[in-house]
């Protein structure tokens, strides 16, 4: 086995050729995946291996496109739908919840929608409003999906391996801080779909994240590190499914937890976990669980306002340092 | 319709196609006795006047094609040859209904008959027949996928995008607008500004034809011309198929937005009134055989009745099933 260094761009598109080689029902299609070479440029150079049958321009509708994946899954194919952005996904929302999520179990179990639908998500580039949410959740509510959230460039490669071996449609959320990440990954990166993975290992408490904000949730560790804060980061990897077992062994461990998410505060990923936590490790915990949450606005443009718009490394060790003076 | 047309079909045939009619007529009716009986609950749209499109299309469409439609289905299931037995089960939620009860009236499916579907997001699955027909396409599949909608979904972004991209790829779908000009209570020329069908679809470059949807032998001439002429251009066909539905919308409906006149004169030009006439003038049908396609058709209907009474009701325990694919 030899280790080799890739940036999580390119690991996504190792994964995409890796299966388009090995399986001809695999394609691509998107808005200017092909000639173009993809806005994130995921697909640069795809269409020239395997044609612009197989990586597939389409025109701007969201909704048909995204539909024409569920319908060629349905179809016997293993399509792949790239989305720009996550708040365009929301042109092909009825398709992904009325459709793609429902027909299986609707038709009593008779069809199968092995479906990837690739969208770039968060904030970070000066895009505004209409570029830079992060509206995982919103996806993540949906029982008929799974939705997944690589955010190391090891992850990047094998849960889309994984997602692609799946006969259920997964949605997947690639953080566009995450493109130009290059790490060095080995050969062999294929992983489950529902494990999440302590990232440190910690023991005076939990941070628990996903996504773009993992790197910043890791700095913050370190940090708190150097005020003697042994922090523990589990990365959820997978939103749904939702690994419980481990936000609740590491709850177990640690007492205390801050979560931390890009998305909006209310109704959120970290509601969710803070709920979880309520019903089944309540008496464990030392503290009440706080949460970094993006602000209740619209992310803006102004790079110190967009900044100010989701949790920054100074956020997430006050949220900590916050957290361990409120032990009861 | 005329007797000239007529001898291009054989008498048993054209008997055929008459008992298909009826036989789904008959059901309609039957269905509404039961609603309002409680047997059967949810939404339930009934197909009586449109007979001649789903027996005149399903006729000419070989085993080896799809079909997708809308949540006004049951005729077409029927003509495919779905049983009737899984079907009433389906309506009295039992899980020997063809989508074990979990679909009910508006979502009927039978993956053997290639049915994907009854939809009741109107427009909603237009993107998947583009997807079926794609998947046919990139498998080399010499198959054609026929998409019911009503005029209601011309109206829909997915009507648009969709016929734009099954003419940009080329793809083998045929779509039948089943134009009974109320998009549930709103007449055609209260939300079109354009009437003319067929003048939307041509201008994304798909041949259109608009036929009288009231005579099953024009439907049935004009679908294989249709059908021929995808498999020869390897290219979407858009059928507008004029017709009337003699009931409500569905069955809460109190019909104030149409005059009960105009129903009436409909009535007058029913398809099957007309193909009873031109088979009687042509001495192919007669009270005695009418009498006993009747009976065999209540004897059918009570026995899917008895079937869907002693069905089962799907245990709470499987409620969950199927969300998911567990295996590949």
């Amino acid at each position: 086995m030899c280790a080799k260094k890739m940036t999580y761009r390119d690991a996504l598109k190792e994964a995409i050729s890796e299966a388009m080689r090995n399986d001809s029902r695999v394609f691509l299609m998107g808005e200017d995946v092909a000639r173009y070479g993809g806005t994130y440029a995921v697909t640069k150079g795809l269409a020239k291996e395997f044609g612009e049958d197989r990586i597939r321009d389409t025109p701007l509708s969201e909704s048909a496109f995204t539909g024409a994946g569920i319908g060629a899954a349905l179809g016997g194919m293993r399509p792949i739908v790239e989305i720009m952005t996550v708040n365009f996904s929301l042109l092909a929302l009825d398709q992904i919840i009325n459709n793609a999520a429902t027909i299986r179990h609707m038709s009593g179990g008779q069809f199968r929608i092995p479906l990837v639908i690739r969208m770039a998500t968060g904030s970070g580039k000066q895009l505004a409003a209409q570029h830079s949410h992060s509206l995982e959740v919103m996806y993540a509510h949906v029982p008929g999906l799974k939705v997944i959230c690589p955010a190391t460039v090891e992850d990047a490669r094998g849960m889309l391996q994984a997602a692609l071996d799946d006969p259920n449609p997964v949605i997947m959320f690639e953080h566009v801080s995450l493109y130009n990440m290059s790490d060095e990954i080995e050969d062999n990166t294929k992983v489950d779909l529902k494990s999440a993975k302590i990232r440190r290992s910690g023991e005076d408490i939990t941070l628990i994240t996903f996504g773009g904000s993992l790197h910043k949730t890791l700095q913050a560790a370190e940090e708190l590190a150097a005020q003697n804060i042994d922090c523990e980061v589990l990365d959820l990897r997978s939103l749904r499914p939702l690994d419980h077992d481990a936000i609740l062994a590491s709850i177990r461990k640690t007492h205390r937890a801050v979560v931390i998410e890009e998305g909006w505060r209310s109704f959120g990923v970290a509601a969710e976990i803070m709920a979880l936590v309520m019903e089944k490790a309540f008496y464990e915990l030392d503290a009440p669980i706080a949460r970094a949450c993006g602000v209740e606005v619209p992310i803006p443009y102004a790079k110190h306002l967009e900044d100010a718009s989701v949790p920054q490394v100074p956020d997430i060790v006050a949220k900590v340092q916050e957290v361990l003076n409120s032990d009861v | 319709m005329s007797k000239d047309t007529l001898e291009k079909f054989s008498q048993e045939k054209c008997l055929k196609l008459f008992y298909e009619m009826l036989r789904i007529r008959r059901f309609e009716e039957k269905s509404a006795e039961l609603y309002s009986a409680g047997k059967i609950r949810g939404f339930l749209h009934l197909y009586n006047g449109e007979e001649a499109i789903a027996v005149g299309v399903m006729e000419m469409l070989r085993d080896e094609d799809s079909f997708i439609g809308t949540y006004r289905e049951h005729g077409h299931a029927l003509a495919r040859g779905v049983s009737m037995k899984s079907i009433m089960a389906e309506m009295y939620g039992k899980v020997e209904g063809c989508s074990r009860g979990r679909g009910g009236s508006m979502h009927l499916y039978d993956k053997e008959k290639k049915f994907y579907g009854g939809n009741a997001i109107v427009g909603g699955h237009l993107p998947l027949a583009v997807g079926l027909g794609l998947a046919d396409k990139m498998q080399n599949r010499d198959v054609v996928t026929a998409c019911f909608f009503g005029d209601g979904a011309v109206a829909e972004g997915e009507f648009h995008e969709s016929l734009n991209l099954a003419a940009l790829w080329k793809l083998p779908v045929l779509f039948v607008c089943e134009n009974n000009f109320y998009a549930m209570g709103t007449q055609i020329s209260r939300e079109e500004s354009q009437v003319d069908l067929c003048a939307k679809a041509s201008s994304y470059n798909v041949k259109s034809v608009a036929v009288d949807g009231m005579d099953i032998l024009s439907v049935m001439e004009e679908t294989q011309k249709a059908i021929d002429y995808i498999t020869k251009n390897e290219s979407p066909y858009f059928l507008e198929f004029q017709t009337y539905r003699f009931r409500a919308h569905s069955m809460f409906d109190a019909e104030l937005y149409r005059d009960k006149k105009e129903v009436e004169e409909w009535k007058k030009k029913g398809p099957i009134v007309r193909f009873k006439k031109l088979l009687e003038e042509q001495k192919w049908l007669d009270e005695a055989k009418i009498k006993e396609m009747e009976k065999k058709i209540a004897t059918e209907i009570q026995a899917s009745i008895e079937f869907a009474e002693n069905g089962h009701w799907e245990p709470i325990s499987h409620l969950t099933k199927d969300v998911y694919c567990e295996e590949m």
